[in-house]
């Protein structure tokens, strides 16, 4: 769906830094960021956490349907990634056939272009992981 | 427990399929006007009404679905609600139903669900199913509702040794099943072979390991413990409604190789009806991808985690097998209307307990289990029907 630039623009940091957030209660990281601890709920305190971008895959796909917009990068790897940190996000693994993915192998956040969007065609940026050699 | 039971007592649907020349409203009115004829009421006997329904807004532009079908319904006046879980849209309405009545204040109420997803390119539907997992999380990087089930059956094939024959197996016996549904999209088996070979959409899924786009509309009438026994000589009991979630994200579950919320929701269940495993005779599960039918009999106990598969290949769950699962196609063979599947699944197992599910009836059904999952399994609603 196409939607305004303030749905992207607010997002910049946490997207384009890998910037999360952690609970100074428990200590829990979180990523993609809340703005409440779901253990601790009110009695936690939330401050911005930076995670390193190193991880590992823990599942993954190959993608040949894709979405409006992504069709060009088929077919592409599609995988969720556990943070060293502890989360897990869901992002593309890139620069590599997808024949070299495999659960397990080690992989560091890259920047990239994720999708141009709307009419005028606003290049939006974020994250995408690699495999570390 | 028994107190101010809850029965299914009509019965409706429409066909299943690209159906080009019915709208939303079309849809609903004519799968309602079956249920009621089936409960042997008339309009003015309905207090309320919920209807299940994703994303009209998406699919069609049009919201404000609940006044909508008590407008086209000639009922006008009463309350109205649309209740949405994504994809458990219609299990939400049911349960939404259910609640009504066992709140004592209604003693006939409707319960429907409708989808017209064909009005849009099948981009644009994709697009409109991805509001069903997060948006800002998933969506934006590029994923779609397979490459999610994907990952999940990929963890599955990983921890358990799941083979891809295993799911495989899956679509052929719903296809196979969903020949003897007159309702069904797919009234054509598939082999093995064609389901392996069929084209890649997020490996290891293939074409063929998922559920379509699909229009389609089912409707089932509800009534009072009293008003049932005045109305039915044998209505059908909803003896369970359960209702749980998980995080939105697949991305912040405990596991991918299991559904938590399944899992969850099949504890109150079985607690509410006051039954064991051992005493169901059949489930509808939501197959939307074959890898779901493998977690959903995992997370309702019929086997241990991990041995879905297993369970599959011996034919456990042929409509012949020990625990018949998906004999009206599931979502796989029969379609998959988003809002309207939870109730579809109702209307299957009430055909089943009554005994009139022609050849796709299941031996002796006494009990019935079905299950609705929303999104990746951040909603599932279960509801045990039984004909005492």
């Amino acid at each position: 769906m196409v939607k305004g630039l303030a749905s992207y623009w607010r997002l910049i940091p946490q997207r384009y830094n890998l910037i999360g957030t952690r609970c100074k209660n428990c200590g829990e990281k979180f990523f993609p960021p809340r703005k409440l601890c779901p253990k601790c709920r009110r009695a936690g305190e939330i401050e911005k956490f930076k995670f390193s971008g190193n991880g590992e895959i823990y599942s993954y796909t190959i993608i040949h349907t894709a979405p409006e917009g992504f069709e060009f990068q088929r077919p592409y790897v599609m995988a969720i990634i556990k943070l060293d940190e502890g989360p897990w996000v869901t992002s593309q693994i890139v620069d590599c056939k997808p024949e070299d993915v495999e659960i397990g192998k080690k992989v560091r956040m890259v920047f990239r272009k994720i999708i141009a969007g709307g009419k005028e065609g606003t290049i939006r940026y974020g994250y995408k992981f690699k495999l570390v050699d | 427990m028994n107190e101010n039971r809850v029965a299914i007592i009509g019965i409706g649907m429409t066909k299943f399929g690209e159906l080009w020349d019915y709208s939303y409203r079309d849809l609903i009115t004519e799968a309602g006007i079956k249920a009621i004829t089936d409960a042997g009421i008339e309009g003015e006997d309905i207090q309320e009404l919920y209807v299940g329904s994703m994303s009209p807004g998406l699919f069609a532009g049009q919201e404000h679905i609940g006044a909508l079908v008590a407008d086209y319904s000639g009922l006008s006046g009463i309350p109205a609600t649309r209740v949405e879980a994504a994809c458990a849209s219609g299990g939400l309405a049911l349960r939404q139903a259910f609640l009504s009545i066992k709140s004592g204040r209604n003693d006939i109420v409707v319960a429907g669900g409708v989808e017209k997803m064909t009005d849009v390119p099948t981009g644009a539907a994709m697009m409109a199913l991805m509001g069903a997992g997060d948006e800002q999380w998933e969506a934006f990087q590029g994923i779609t509702f397979p490459a999610l089930y994907a990952l999940m059956a990929r963890r599955h094939m990983k921890e358990y040794g799941t083979t891809l024959e295993q799911i495989s197996e899956v679509s052929v016996k719903n296809h196979y099943n969903a020949q003897f549904n007159e309702y069904a999209q797919f009234r054509f088996e598939v082999s093995l072979e064609e389901v392996m070979d069929s084209p890649p959409v997020a490996e290891p899924l293939r074409l063929l390991h998922c559920s379509p786009i699909t229009d389609g509309s089912a409707v089932v009438i509800l009534a009072s413990e009293k008003k049932a026994r005045e109305l039915k000589d044998e209505p059908i009991w909803i003896s369970a409604s359960a209702l749980a979630t998980d995080s939105l994200a697949l991305h912040d579950r405990k596991s991918l190789s299991r559904m938590d919320s399944v899992i969850l929701a099949a504890k109150k269940a079985y607690k509410q009806a006051g039954i064991e495993i051992k005493d169901i005779d059949f489930l509808e599960v939501h197959d939307c991808f074959s890898i779901a039918e493998i977690l959903a009999i995992e997370g309702l106990g019929f086997c241990k985690l991990g041995e879905g598969g297993i369970l599959t290949e011996e034919g456990q769950t042929k409509i012949d097998g020990d625990i018949p699962v998906n004999p009206s196609g599931g979502l796989k063979g029969k379609g998959h209307p988003v809002g309207t599947t939870g109730i579809s699944q109702a209307v299957e197992a009430t055909l089943q307990l009554r005994g009139e599910a022609g050849k796709r009836q299941v031996k002796d059904a006494e009990i019935g289990l079905i299950q609705n999952v929303g999104g990746s399994g951040a909603t599932c609603v279960i509801h045990i029907l039984s004909r005492g």
